[in-house]
């Protein structure tokens, strides 16, 4: 019955001239300011480069291949481009852990707050959301700085703990891999704690005491009870984190290693700098090609979330 | 009887200081007198002076704002026209086609979707001579087309909870879809779509990546000067616009808690009052 | 019977492969209040929808007072509906609510001041009239959705699950009160409802709905005293039911024989009863005399107490019998305890009027 419960209505709406306008403004705009693009990268992505200086720089059609693969050959034959993919994959991947390893103890704090408590400590961690992006990776950048008081710091206790012949004079933060994941972990923790806070939340606090109940130790309630049922919430956070972090630009432009670069930067420079738009467009599907499995991972288990009766509020 | 949760508590005191040292450190420098932005030299307010004294700052902020309000008014009335189709019209041509397309543009990275739409705005001034210059108008079809997609999700889950009872009830009340959509489905929604611009503004008023592809020559919004700034160092200027950034979204995150303290009270009175009626 | 005021003509509705109603066919006298009862998903509710417009049917036609509803929106249909949920509008006041109706209607605002000031009244809701629907109780949030949809004078009011919000109390004095809030506008009601109570004390006829059909429609006693089929009876009031055979029909009463009992049983003769059919004799408790002595008469059966579940005015006995199935018997309690009311494992004898039993042949 259900499936067919406003099926009169819809019909209604569907039969009037309004109802297509509703449809349609936002339907062209998208094909227009969405789709249309999205498909030129892919044919610039078959196209020729060319240098002309005034024109953009890319031929198709006409004296040149309709299609040329030429830019997905260099992105297998060029070590440059598969190495920024697997150290875009390795920093996401590692900072999606790490979010996780911070983020889940906190989430699981959070539940065992008392109510007014929580609700200013869930302002405080949405905060930094509303802040600018730029100035939270900005903030690092003062903090990581070889004169920062907090390199300082960092480089005091590591000489007062190792032997003197390790001694430095700073730890060199900026620059590395470790920075960018440093700063990802930052900037995205807030996308693992609030849905794994949403299922943590959502859990029947019985559960836990009727394990209890029957013997269990608190880390076993854990393992045993809250755990298991906080998996689509690890799953939502993960993707969360790792999906925008694998193709991220400011950070590793900002703090980063040019030397080992991340595939956001490497589409962005060959795009900038090298004006070679076939090469840009080719690493860019093949970045897309790349979120496609994480994003069905996760809408797969937003539906199986969805058509879950208990999970309706 | 539960035993507190250390491990959870030091956890927590640890996240949140991880959140706000950063952002401390960011403010107890930007009063330090010293050029060097990481050394201290003691307290002065000098990079506030020049940082109000600096038009570019002031100039970048208003076109930030113009954009945001233009960018986020319109990704509103789009957003939620999208957000009505896919939440009320079961059926019309393409309809899995456009809710992909709704979704697509939350996952594409920045990079891709500012080096697409600036193929597209140098391609359509070739062929069809409009935008001829990139610019104000690039930037804000820009911010439309990412931010609509928020305003979208936010509105078709606001309709998809909303009890379509009373829509029915105006219907059977003798009203035409069109007035029960004007009467009854957008008053009831109206805190969604109200959060949806405010969404999209903030995300207009922070976007750097899409922003820096798609602006011309002297366009250069708030995003974009930092940016510029940023990607050469550490600047004690920066640390003071910083600071006052965070100052006022601080403000303005305390004065919605009040007002949603206040509406929760507002609630919990309303819930007497009926309490009360039965007797 | 009135001549037929609402008239639903082989009307089924079907979503996809699966069909929630099933041809049917019903009238409704004017000013009647008529009940659908029916378990959940029986299709009442598709049928009420149907009647508002939200759902055309798939097939049949429904006719308000001589004219044909189909492909008549429900904004134009002279029916109004009250909700389960009430459905009131929450951005507006109790007024505003019962009023927003008659902006459809031509009339002055004086007048549509006055009808909105005569239906609070009718629901005794005046002092109330600005309070937001979250302001006031439920079973005023109730009162609010009955003034609504009678505010624009409907010709028929559906209403789906009027009581079902409300708490036991309120749901039996609201009950009285829809009944004479009916009486008092002389309004057509269609109640959909799955208590079996609340359709006989509110309908003057009522239809038993199961599986997208109608089993039965009658008036409360008719369902009640001579159910068409085991469903109808056992949906309304308990039954104990025996299968036999019938082995003679004699006039008045059949004779039937269901083995294990030790004695047939006599039952009243319904149409097509005939000698050698298959058929179930059902009984309700309240009909069978609970005595230690067998009675004189053509039905006596012996058993043994098993259980005794005591109301206070009543006590439900159930009692084994020969062939191990078990019989409820209502005894009423007219006498202090002392003195000779049967007790557990007391063997006793069970007896009831040939016209008390029913036959059914299906």
């Amino acid at each position: 019955m259900a499936a067919g419960r406003h099926s009169r209505l819809s019909e209604w709406f569907n039969r009037r001239g309004w109802s297509d306008i509703i449809i349609s403004a936002p339907y062209i705009w998208l094909l227009l300011f969405f789709l249309l693009p999205f498909l030129i990268v892919i044919v610039i992505a078959m196209s020729v480069a060319t240098r002309t200086p005034s024109a953009p720089p890319f031929g198709y059609g006409g004296d040149n291949p309709v299609l040329n693969f030429a830019g997905y050959a260099r992105f297998f034959e060029d070590e440059l481009y598969l190495r920024a993919l697997v150290t875009s994959i390795i920093n996401a991947f590692v900072a999606m852990i790490l979010c996780l390893l911070i983020g889940y103890p906190m989430a699981l704090g959070l539940t065992r707050m008392q109510s007014n408590w929580r609700n200013i400590l869930l302002m405080l961690i949405i905060l930094p959301f509303w802040t600018s992006f730029l100035l939270r990776v900005y903030a690092w950048m003062g903090m990581m700085g070889k004169s920062s008081w907090f390199n300082r710091l960092l480089t005091d206790i590591w000489n007062m703990v190792t032997p003197e012949g390790w001694a430095v004079s700073s730890i060199p933060m900026m620059h590395s891999n470790f920075a960018v994941v440093l700063v990802m972990v930052y900037t995205y923790l807030p996308f693992m704690i609030l849905p794994l806070y949403a299922n943590l939340e959502r859990l029947d606090p019985t559960l836990d005491e009727a394990a209890m109940d029957l013997g269990t130790r608190p880390f076993g309630v854990f393992w045993d009870v809250t755990l298991p049922q906080s998996i689509p919430g690890i799953i939502a956070g993960g993707l969360l984190v790792f999906i925008p972090a694998s193709g991220e630009l400011v950070i590793p432009t900002l703090v980063g290693d040019a030397g080992s670069p991340m595939i956001g930067r490497v589409i962005s420079d060959e795009f900038s700098s090298s004006r070679d738009w076939p090469m840009a467009s080719s690493i860019a599907v093949a970045l897309l090609l790349l979120m496609v499995v994480p994003t069905m991972i996760y809408s797969h288990f937003q539906t199986k979330a969805e058509h879950k009766p208990e999970n309706r509020p | 009887m539960r035993r507190r949760p250390i491990f959870l508590i030091s956890v927590l005191c640890f996240g949140f200081a991880f959140f706000y040292i950063p952002i401390l450190s960011m403010i107890v420098y930007s009063f330090n007198g010293s050029r060097l932005a990481t050394v201290w030299g003691g307290f002065s307010t000098k990079w506030y002076v020049s940082l109000f004294s600096n038009r570019q700052v002031g100039a970048a902020l208003l076109l930030s704002l113009k954009i945001a309000l233009i960018s986020a008014t319109m990704a509103t009335i789009l957003g939620t026209m999208a957000g009505i189709a896919l939440a009320r019209f079961r059926r019309f041509k393409g309809r899995l086609f456009f809710s992909g397309m709704v979704t697509a543009p939350l996952i594409m990275p920045d990079v891709i979707t500012g080096i697409s739409s600036l193929m597209l705005f140098i391609l359509m001034a070739e062929w069809i001579g409009w935008p001829a210059t990139r610019g104000f108008t690039t930037i804000t079809l820009a911010h439309i087309t990412f931010s609509m997609v928020y305003v979208t999700t936010i509105v078709q889950s606001r309709l998809i909870s909303a009890e379509r009872d009373i829509e029915e009830a105006a219907m059977d009340l003798g009203s035409k879809p069109w007035q029960v959509l004007w009467d009854i489905t957008l008053p009831v929604i109206f805190p969604a779509i109200l959060s949806g611009w405010l969404l999209a503004f903030t995300i207009s008023l922070d976007e750097v990546v899409i922003t820096s592809f798609t602006t011309g020559p002297g366009n250069t919004t708030l995003p974009l000067l930092i940016w510029s700034k940023v990607k050469l160092g550490v600047t004690p200027d920066i640390n003071a616009l910083a600071t006052i950034i965070v100052l006022v979204v601080g403000i303005g995150v305390v004065i919605a808690g009040w007002l949603m303290n206040r509406a929760e009270k507002q609630r919990d009175r309303d819930a007497r009052l009926a309490y009360r009626a039965n007797e | 019977m009135q001549d037929p005021f609402v008239r639903i003509e082989g009307v089924s509705k079907l979503f996809g492969a699966f069909q929630a109603v099933r041809d049917v066919n019903l009238t409704v006298g004017k000013g009647e209040i008529f009940a659908l009862l029916g378990g959940s998903g029986c299709g009442k509710t598709t049928l009420l929808r149907m009647l508002a417009g939200f759902e055309e049917p798939s097939a049949g036609r429904i006719f308000l007072d001589g004219q044909d509803m189909t492909g008549v929106p429900p904004w134009e249909r002279p029916v109004h509906m009250m909700f389960q949920s009430y459905a009131l509008f929450p951005h507006m006041s109790v007024e505003k609510n019962v009023a927003y109706g008659l902006k459809h209607e031509r009339m002055t605002k004086a007048e549509r001041e006055e009808r909105v000031r005569a239906m609070l009244d009718l629901v005794q809701l005046t002092q109330f009239a600005h309070r937001k629907p979250h302001q006031i109780s439920g079973g005023q949030r109730q009162r609010v959705a009955l003034a609504r949809a009678l505010a624009r004078q409907p010709k028929l009011l559906l209403l789906d699950e009027p009581l079902a919000a409300l708490d036991k109390k309120l749901r039996e004095q609201t009950q009285f009160e829809l009944m004479s809030i009916q009486e008092r506008t002389g309004v057509t009601f269609i109640v959909v409802t799955h208590d079996q109570e609340e359709a006989m004390t509110l309908a003057d006829r009522i239809a038993v709905m199961d599986k997208g059909q109608v089993r039965q429609s009658g008036t409360p006693t008719d369902i009640y005293e001579y159910p068409n089929s085991r469903f109808v009876a056992g949906f309304i009031g308990s039954i104990t039911s025996f299968d036999g055979r019938v082995t003679a029909v004699e006039g008045e009463v059949s004779r039937v024989d269901v083995p294990g009992l030790g004695t047939e049983i006599v039952a009243r003769s319904v149409a097509g009863a005939a000698s050698g059919q298959a058929v179930t004799v059902a009984l309700r408790p309240e009909k069978v005399t609970l005595t230690r002595d067998r009675l004189e008469g053509p039905n006596a059966i012996a058993g043994e107490i098993k259980d005794i579940a005591y109301f206070g005015k009543d006590s439900l006995y159930r009692v084994t019998l020969p062939s191990g199935q078990l019989i409820a018997v209502h005894g009423v309690n007219a006498k202090r305890a002392e003195a000779g009311r049967p007790d557990w494992h007391d063997k006793v004898w069970l007896s009831f009027d040939p016209a008390a039993a029913i036959l059914l042949t299906e």
